[in-house]
């Protein structure tokens, strides 16, 4: 790219996320990333960093330290930062969504900002999924745990087959319009001691 | 009104006054208006303020002057937001470390002393420490640091108010910094602040953890002071006017039921849960019972009308609160005055909109929509007389 180096600060408190979206953002051929998980001493990072556009996890709490820091900076007529474009509500939306906050330094050519966004928020997706798919396969393997031992109290209990056991589980599901785990999880509660 | 209830999402922060907003779920209030309430738990202002903006919230728990900063623009987007309705008064109080608290007594503060002894006593201790500052060469030593949650806050204009008053340049003499309310007691403990000022339960937690002190509550600053509002966009009052009539009369009760002391055990319970403010329900009950510790070990102190969830007009949106807010933010420079400002401030809270809602109630309304506002130091925000830009 014929363009000067952009500096990117990264605020985010978890690494792996962190991780992918550094790795986006050299993808996109911006190189100078530099990331802080501490918002301790941020202000001195800023000013000694001087970075074109900041981005912070919207988890974090510390965003309403960031605020403040602009409103600062601002009264010694410092660049003003701000959250992406005035008008742009539907990026400022895709942001949120995905649970990245950007702060853009004043002064910074509205297309670039707009593809930098656009390749963080595309990242952050990316990262949101993996968590959510993660999150599926631990509760699947969960359910499949519970439901094992309500069927093993089942067989024992009522002397039923393990077929039989399934058969009870699945018939109280549908009665009772809950999901099979959750049966299971109260038939292990009520008559399953712990292991 | 149609049968299935109309679904209205409201943000929140883990604080003592989303209680009526919680109560008005938990208690039943918003069903027995035809409203399903979800909640949605925040972590920061800007997020609940950029999610009340893009319309992933209809309504939210906001702090009063944001609603004023961003009607204005200052800080951020441009977008009119109103408060039609205040979640109570108060709650709020300011805390210091317990070596700043030493060096205070040694100037002559007392446990439950009055604004205006304690804050004498911090004017003299800072005095002290630029004297010997000066003296010693030790130019660049920072001075004492005091948190607050965000810069257009009732916490940040009732610190500064009290400052100035007593003598003390909150911009020259301390550094004010933003720290958001669950990192203040560890800051405090890891001595990055000396002093902090927030709403409940975080004050309690500094004296029951050992770090901190309560100076005074902000009520004594600034009696029937306001803090929180229910903030949402003026669009979506203006398109969804039966919606949040029947909000307001939701949260009316719950204000009225969260005000009643017999209600009190049970919803320092509601509030403790893991899902609102996630704190020990005794350190709520004692906030809300007007009856805290000042001090570690010390016996609870009385601090009457400490926080107040409906009576004397607490949920009435008080024109002349939006106007002092405005007043602030030229005092202290965030923003140039302008007199095309003051209408869109008057604009900003809504007494009008709550008058409507409430009128089926036949509860006893307010008739004006400013008062005289009064402080400490015996002066008086007049809304007619100090409010000409």
């Amino acid at each position: 790219m014929g363009e000067p180096s952009l500096r990117i600060l990264l605020v985010d408190q978890n690494a792996a996320r962190a991780a992918i979206l550094e790795e986006g953002l050299r993808e996109a051929g911006l190189h100078d990333i530099t990331i802080v998980r501490e918002t301790q001493g941020l202000l001195r990072r800023i000013v000694d960093l001087d970075p074109d556009v900041i981005f912070i996890d919207l988890e974090n709490p510390n965003r309403d330290v960031l605020e403040q820091m602009f409103q600062v900076s601002r009264s010694v007529r410092r660049p003003i930062a701000m959250f992406v474009d005035h008008a742009d509500t539907e990026t400022i939306r895709a942001a949120i969504e995905s649970g990245v906050g950007a702060y853009v330094v004043d002064g910074l050519r509205k297309d670039l900002v707009k593809t930098i966004l656009d390749t963080a928020v595309g990242h952050f997706n990316t990262f949101n999924r993996m968590r959510d798919e993660l999150e599926r396969v631990h509760r699947q393997l969960e359910d499949r745990k519970l439901i094992e031992r309500a069927k093993g109290i089942l067989m024992k209990e009522r002397a039923l087959s393990e077929s039989d056991a399934y058969a009870v589980l699945r018939k109280a599901a549908m009665n009772e319009n809950r999901r099979i785990a959750d049966i299971a999880r109260s038939i292990v509660a009520t008559m399953g001691l712990p292991k | 009104m149609s049968s299935a209830p109309a679904k209205i999402t409201v943000g929140f922060i883990p604080l003592l006054d989303c209680a009526c907003i919680v109560a008005a779920l938990e208690q039943g209030f918003a069903r027995a208006e035809g409203l399903e309430l979800a909640l949605v738990r925040e972590t920061s202002w800007a997020n609940i303020r950029d999610r009340l903006i893009v319309g992933h919230f209809d309504a939210a728990h906001l702090l009063g002057p944001m609603a004023v900063a961003s009607t204005l623009g200052i800080g951020h987007l441009q977008v009119p937001l109103i408060a039609p309705f205040a979640l109570g008064l108060g709650g709020n109080a300011i805390t210091v470390s317990n070596a700043l608290w030493q060096e205070m007594r040694n100037e002559g503060a007392t446990l439950g002393g009055p604004p205006q002894m304690q804050g004498s006593a911090l004017a003299r201790v800072i005095r002290a420490r630029l004297r010997s500052m000066s003296r010693d060469g030790r130019g660049d030593e920072s001075p004492l640091t005091f948190g607050m949650v965000y810069p257009f806050s009732c916490h940040n204009y009732e610190l500064r108010y009290w400052l100035a008053a007593v003598g003390i340049d909150p911009d020259r003499d301390v550094r004010l910094v933003v720290i958001p309310p669950p990192f203040l007691v560890d800051a405090m403990r890891a001595g990055q602040i000396d002093g902090f000022c927030v709403g409940e339960p975080w004050n309690s937690v500094a004296v029951a953890a050992g770090v901190g002190t309560i100076v005074t509550p902000t009520t004594a600053i600034w009696p029937h002071s306001p803090e929180k509002v229910l903030g949402c966009r003026a669009s979506w009052a203006q398109e969804n006017a039966p919606k949040l009539d029947a909000l307001l009369r939701a949260l009316y009760r719950a204000a009225v039921w969260c005000d009643d002391p017999a209600n009190h055990a049970d919803l320092a319970h509601m509030l403790a849960a893991s899902r609102y403010i996630d704190a020990p329900a005794e350190l709520l009950h004692a906030a809300l019972a007007n009856a805290l510790p000042l001090a570690r070990d010390a016996a609870p102190a009385m601090l009457p009308d400490f926080f107040v969830s409906s009576r004397h007009a607490a949920t009435f949106p008080w024109v002349s609160h939006a106007m002092w807010f405005h007043a602030q933010m030229i005092r202290w420079g965030q923003i140039q005055p302008a007199p095309a400002h003051a209408l869109a401030v008057r604009n900003t809270y809504r007494p009008d909109i709550y008058r409507r809602a409430l009128a089926p109630l036949r509860v006893d309304v307010p008739a004006y929509d400013m008062k005289p506002e009064r402080f400490f130091d015996d002066s008086v925000f007049d809304p007619a007389a100090d409010y000409s830009l």
